[in-house]
């Protein structure tokens, strides 16, 4: 330093910001590209500077903490490290990498984490279905009180057996109404499903509800067309999707109960660090359950409408059952085994 | 802990929260306001609909006659963006959308680890309870649910309004997918490097310049400015025992008087020079005028000693403390 005596009494926090200014002021014109333009708007070196002065400049902070009484620096590097921070601990792997992620470990072992929700929103499910059957199969008027005029469009039990089998087959053009139709079903399905994830948060009743409902529907039609002997036509029609459609719903009904099991039965965890856990497991299990919807609804408004062989119908069905059995059952194991789980 | 003690007497102590990052080192944020985040919403709302109502015109423009087809595509994007909009642009954009970029704020783990995708995604799939449900409800509830009597309509208006208040009711103004995703919604920290009044050299320079051009190293000190620096070297001098008569928290309300933040009262500074004179007993006089240069002495000197204090391990916190 040149040596003039006012220099000699320069404080050492002045010292320190001589020193140490020139790496803030780099990780600050980084930043102020990075909110401009994105990580994108850095080079590959930039890009691997950034965590070292981040780092740097973090040590900076506790030591202007420690030594330094200007309350404007403190500040500074308080604000400066705070926004380094969201950048670098930001998410920021690529988009192809996560979603290979999510699909190839994550997912799987999100469901197989939720088996007993799983199981309990099945139940549910199934139960709604048992008792809608057994009372439309005893009483057809009961009908009307589980299905909805407008859902049913005609197949009521005042239809006769050759409109209910028609409408089975009904071989439709692959036009544009059918299009409509399958992406209005993905988007009330998907509606409804993650309202049984998000209702969970009131301890769970409203997605018991949501299951029950959909259970009962479920058996509704099931007895109404096996009393006119089409079972075995009602579920080729209904299972090619069904399959992925049911399962995403019962995923999402496991969701809810997730949530619902951490506010109410949060165990040895604070309940906040409960939900917090839990929440991320099932919104992990909701986003595909959403995709899987997308699949099923994308089977239901075009395959389903342009075959009509009983055999093909069933081989899709079971098909899809295998897959889902096998890539719930198997995926990721040996990740999650090594690694943990995710959730934390 | 002694920062959070100076800051919180800033005013805004209330919405400040700390957090450890995963270093161990604790950092300071500001939580972002109920208006802030209004404003993010509205804004982020008002491209969700000017990118659907642009897909429409375009596609019908484009494919003339295929409503159908233009049904399912505006209804397919209506879906992705009601439930993916946010989730999508938190992921990229490091917890900020369009609109909380604009609104100056952004989502951060409540935790100090890294904002991981899941969280995004939870905090945001439970907007669909939160906000698009009453509001589809409030809006145009046939849609939902024909026939819907009217208390329903008071009960989903009753529910909105109690679910967007919810921020208000607790200290940390979490929404429910906050509460789930277990992240806070804070200010995007304004960053400005000001002067040091304590450097010589810093402050002969201009008022208003920046301390120090990015990339210029700080070290490397001009001829003229070590002029200014001989310049600039102290007039007044203090003993020790004047100098134990304050604290840190003096000072930094020293510092903010010489930064100028006592707006609004030109006679500060004469008045707090005479104040400080009385009560360490200040012996010498001081010129007419030249009150500023005084307490910017004293401001040094004060600093020299207590920052010396400090590196023994004795923090004095203010004058009471002793």
């Amino acid at each position: 330093m040149s040596a003039s005596p006012a220099a000699d009494a320069t404080l050492r926090s002045v010292q320190f910001r001589r020193e140490r200014e020139g790496t803030w002021r780099q990780l600050e014109a980084l930043l102020a590209r990075v909110h401009d333009k994105g990580l994108g708007g850095l080079s590959a070196e930039e890009l691997a500077t950034l965590p070292h002065l981040y780092r740097a400049t973090l040590s900076s902070l506790s030591v202007a903490r420690a030594i330094s009484l200007d309350r404007a620096l403190v500040e500074y590097l308080d604000s400066l490290v705070a926004r380094a921070y969201v950048v670098v601990y930001g998410s920021r792997e690529r988009a192809r990498r996560r979603i290979g992620e999510f699909l190839g470990w994550r997912f799987p072992a999100a469901v197989r984490a939720a088996r007993w929700h799983l199981l309990l929103s099945l139940l549910f499910t199934l139960a709604g279905a048992v008792i809608a059957f057994e009372m439309v199969t005893r009483d057809s008027d009961t009908y009307y009180l589980f299905v909805e005029p407008s859902l049913a469009q005609g197949r009521d039990p005042s239809a006769s057996t050759s409109e209910l089998r028609a409408q089975l087959y009904d071989e439709h053009d692959f036009d544009h109404g059918l299009t409509h139709f399958a992406s209005k079903l993905f988007s009330n399905n998907s509606r409804v499903a993650i309202m049984a994830f998000a209702l969970g948060f009131l301890a769970g009743l409203p997605t018991v509800f949501l299951l029950l409902y959909n259970g009962l529907m479920l058996g509704a039609f099931a007895a109404l067309y096996d009393g006119r002997g089409l079972s075995l036509d009602l579920w080729g029609w209904l299972l090619p999707h069904g399959v992925t459609e049911l399962l995403a719903v019962i995923l999402c009904g496991a969701a809810g109960f997730l949530l619902a099991h951490a506010l109410v039965f949060p165990g040895a965890e604070p309940r906040l660090d409960a939900l917090r856990r839990r929440g991320r497991q099932a919104a992990e299990i909701v986003l595909g359950a959403v995709a899987m919807m997308f699949v099923a609804g994308l089977i239901e408004g075009i395959f389903r409408q342009t075959v009509t062989s009983l055999t093909v119908r069933y081989a899709v069905a079971g098909g899809s059952a295998l897959w889902w059995l096998v890539y719930r059952g198997g995926f990721g194991r040996a990740r999650v085994r090594r690694e943990g789980l995710p959730w934390r | 802990m002694a920062v959070a003690g100076y800051l919180d007497r800033r005013g805004d102590g209330a919405r400040r929260r700390e957090i450890v990052t995963p270093e161990g080192i604790p950092i300071q944020f500001t939580l972002a306001s109920i208006g802030e985040r209004a404003t993010a919403l509205v804004i982020d709302l008002l491209i969700i609909a000017a990118v659907v109502i642009g897909v429409v015109i375009v596609a019908s423009l484009a494919a003339p006659g295929a409503d159908g087809w233009v049904g399912a595509l505006a209804l397919l994007l209506v879906t992705l963006l009601r439930h993916f909009y946010f989730a999508y642009f938190e992921i990229r954009g490091h917890g900020a959308t369009p609109g909380k970029r604009a609104a100056g704020i952004r989502v951060i783990d409540a935790r100090g680890g890294s904002l991981e995708a899941s969280a995004i995604l939870a905090r945001n799939l439970v907007r669909e309870l939160e906000l698009w449900m009453p509001m589809t409800f409030i809006v145009a509830s046939s849609l939902v649910w024909p026939d819907a009597p009217a208390w329903m309509w008071v009960v989903a208006t009753a529910w909105l309004v109690l679910v967007s208040l919810l921020p208000l009711f607790n200290k940390d103004n979490l929404r429910v997918g906050d509460l789930i995703g277990g992240t806070l919604v804070v200010v995007q920290p304004r960053v400005q490097l000001r002067a040091d009044l304590a450097d010589a050299a810093a402050r002969a320079a201009p008022v208003g310049a920046p301390a120090a051009a990015p990339g210029a190293a700080p070290g490397g000190v001009g001829g003229a400015v070590a002029a200014a620096r001989a310049a600039a070297a102290p007039r007044y001098a203090f003993t020790e025992t004047q100098l134990d008569v304050y604290g840190v928290y003096e000072l930094q309300v020293l510092e903010g008087l010489l930064r100028g933040e006592a707006a609004g009262d030109a006679g500060a500074v004469q008045a707090v020079a005479e104040k400080i004179r009385a009560k360490v007993h200040y012996a010498e006089t001081v010129r007419p005028g030249d009150d500023e240069r005084f307490l910017r002495d004293f401001y040094t000197a004060l600093r020299a000693h207590l920052e010396q204090r400090l590196l023994f391990g004795k923090r004095r916190a203010d004058k009471h403390d002793r």
